[in-house]
């Protein structure tokens, strides 16, 4: 087992972790990035979609696209040094991070920790939900963008948020029949332009409806949908067959935060950031001094605001370890904060907004305590040692 | 060599994606032979081949397949050449391979001989 | 309740605000951006040349149009991520307009190919005839399919569905 020590490492290469360590990088922190897929970019190397956004930013740019970019950044910069098709396995108390890389397990020990594990796929409840052929929007995705097989023939959808109406569009694009999209709540979660376009394209979208029930021998034959009541229940009659071989789940995402648990970071329940999450300050740093977090991980957002907090994250970071100078630091943070704002402050992102307001509020109560003489928290990415005094010597890729 | 499959499952044309040519590998499934490209995940080999009962579960034995495609749930373990609890969704198909239905846990896996 | 948000069809309303003045549709091709929600994206503005869809104060304003200064040139129609810009041309025959249509599907059609006209909901409203192709590279570009309708479905047909040759 070789120990592999760094100023700075990262877990998760999607749009959060590659940001956060372009970032990092180009203020000459000597970073490693860990992921387990053989190529960078997490789920953007599926999103076949143009991105909204800034134009000067990557507005109008398909998410593979993004992803081939920043991965090429990647690549060459000096100071990155990737583990890619490499597990995150684990964190100690010691500050030791196990990874399983294809030749075996290794210790990663960084001086500071960017954790951006993403989010994983909900499930809900309906009979027949573990037959196969129910599958995540993003499964679906990987199956037919990244690996080029079509899912099935005909597939229901649920859910209307983003997600669910661009994968639909997806399987449109791939030659495969969208029968409908169901949406329990009263309106289409996702944006009207995405619903729109699959609406043009002939899909119905029902709201109010949700699924009765999956049937079929050893897998999907076929699904039930039904209309809801204002409590929620669903109204007898109102029934209807659909024959399909694929039911798409797209309900919403869940943190991947296990790593954060590990580290001691203080969580906390935020049903409008997804779940569980970490409370974190305006660096991205989370009460575990030393660990920051960016993307989904931190609350299920999007793809351009995990890229600015991925670059938030990273200058911050950068910044601990005295690498960046606090006039520079603080005109690039702004910057950031302002674009971040600017993606946040539609109607449409209403319940990330309140979400941020309730974590900060659940920061400020956990700051407060530990002000007024509460029991001490771990320090440092390495426990009670001080995390400043790295020798970049050793840095992996130095 | 071989690079090119025709179930009607795989996409050939698209809009936005081309998928590289790959060589084509042979693998067997609860031992039928099967084909899929070399490097694509086992499960994807499978589906295009109409293949979506991967396991069955340790309880009920429940017929399971796969479900986040990433590596994140275990809906998808199949045993590969005697090997259990292998995520179908993220190893890599290789020429020769045997892969199996997984029934429940699996059998333990036994010394290489 | 607004049927854009519950069936992701935009109300008569909602089309009325996004279509110009008789007078400017009888003198040209314009641009109509249905895109009725605040989000943050602003690639439209960037993509006219003209300066005629104007620049947002906020990345999350909705975009407005100067049809004064519209060409009808379809540039924003494969700039919108969203594909929510169209071009009509209701000068373009005496029993028939022109519809810029984005389009990501294969195959392209061709020019002179029949198609079904479909309307915002995908039900087919009428037959129309492809008369332009203006290919998006892959696989970053958007191709733009340009078919004549009948003029009197100028304001409906946002859509259609290739037919092959009889």
């Amino acid at each position: 087992m070789s120990v592999r020590k760094t100023e700075l490492a990262i877990v998760g290469a999607g749009p959060a972790g590659i940001c956060a360590a372009l970032e990092a990088a180009s203020h000459g922190v000597k970073t490693t990035v860990i992921d387990r897929g053989e190529e960078l970019g997490g789920q953007l190397i599926k999103q076949t979609h143009k991105f909204f956004g800034w134009h000067k930013k990557s507005a109008g740019t398909r998410g593979i696209l993004i992803a081939k970019k920043l991965s090429e950044d990647v690549r060459n910069s000096e100071n990155i040094t990737v583990l890619n098709s490499t597990e995150a396995l684990g964190y100690y108390d010691d500050g030791t991070l196990l990874v399983e890389t294809p030749q075996g397990i290794d210790r990663v020990i960084g001086d500071r920790m960017i954790v951006a594990t993403g989010a994983s796929e909900r499930m809900i409840l309906f009979p027949g939900n573990d037959l196969p052929g129910v599958y995540g929007a993003g499964a679906v995705q990987t199956l037919m963008n990244a690996h080029g097989v079509r899912p099935g023939q005909s597939v229901l959808m649920i859910g209307s948020g983003n997600i669910g109406l661009i994968v639909s569009y997806q399987l449109l694009q791939a030659g495969v029949r969208v029968e409908a999209v169901v949406e329990a709540m009263p309106t289409i979660g996702g944006y009207a332009v995405h619903a729109s376009k699959i609406r043009r394209l002939g899909v119905p979208i029902l709201t109010r409806h949700t699924i009765k029930e999956a049937y079929g021998k050893d897998q999907v034959e076929g699904a039930i949908i039904w209309e809801l009541d204002d409590s929620w229940n669903g109204i007898p009659g109102t029934e209807k067959d659909l024959k399909v071989d694929v039911i798409c789940l797209a309900v919403g995402l869940s943190p991947l935060a296990e790593l954060l648990w590990q580290c001691g970071a203080e969580m906390a329940y935020i049903p409008e950031l997804g779940g569980f999450v970490p409370l974190y300050d305006e660096n991205m740093e989370t009460t575990r001094k030393g660990v920051f977090v960016a993307g989904d991980v931190a609350g299920i957002e999007e793809a351009s605001t995990a890229m600015a907090a991925g670059r938030l994250a990273g200058l911050s970071a950068a910044r601990s370890l005295g690498k960046v100078p606090d006039d520079e630091y603080a005109k690039l943070k702004a910057e950031i904060l302002a674009e971040l704002e600017g993606l946040r402050s539609g109607p449409a992102s209403a319940k990330i907004r309140s979400g941020l307001a309730k974590m900060r509020e659940m920061l400020q109560a956990v700051q407060a305590k530990e002000l007024a003489g509460g029991e001490p928290r771990p320090q440092g990415v390495r426990g009670e040692r001080d995390c400043a005094g790295s020798n970049s010597e050793e840095a992996v890729g130095a | 060599m071989e690079t090119k499959l025709s179930d009607n499952t795989r996409i050939e044309d698209h809009p936005i994606l081309d998928f590289p040519a790959r060589r084509v590998v042979t693998f067997t499934w609860e031992g039928q032979e099967l084909r899929g490209y070399e490097g694509e995940p086992i499960a994807a080999a499978l589906h295009a081949a109409g293949i979506k009962v991967l396991h069955t579960s340790h309880k009920s034995n429940r017929p399971r397949g796969f479900f986040c495609a990433i590596g994140n749930c275990s809906s998808c373990l199949v045993v590969v050449d005697g090997v259990p609890n292998v995520r179908a969704c993220t190893e890599k198909l290789r020429e020769g391979m045997r892969v199996e239905r997984q029934v429940g846990t699996g059998p333990a896996p036994r010394a290489r001989e | 309740m607004n049927t854009l948000l519950t069936t992701g069809v935009p109300s008569a309303q909602d089309i009325a605000g996004v279509t110009p003045p008789d007078e400017r549709r009888k003198r040209g091709p314009y641009a109509t951006i249905e895109c009725f929600q605040p989000i943050p994206c602003d690639p439209c503005h960037h993509s006219c040349r003209f300066g005629a869809i104007q620049e947002f104060e906020d990345i999350n304003d909705i975009p407005k149009i100067d049809w004064s200064k519209c060409t009808g040139c379809a540039v924003c129609v494969a700039a919108c991520p969203g594909l929510a810009i169209f071009v009509v041309d209701e000068t373009y025959g005496e029993e028939e307009c022109l519809i810029a249509i984005p389009y990501e599907f294969v195959p392209l059609p061709e020019k002179g190919q029949p198609v079904r006209l479909t309307d915002r909901a995908g039900i087919v409203v009428g037959d129309g005839t492809v008369q332009r192709v203006v290919s998006g590279r892959k696989p970053a570009g958007t191709s733009v399919v340009w078919v004549s309708a009948p003029k009197r479905l100028a304001t409906v047909v946002r859509g259609f569905i290739p037919r092959k040759e009889d």
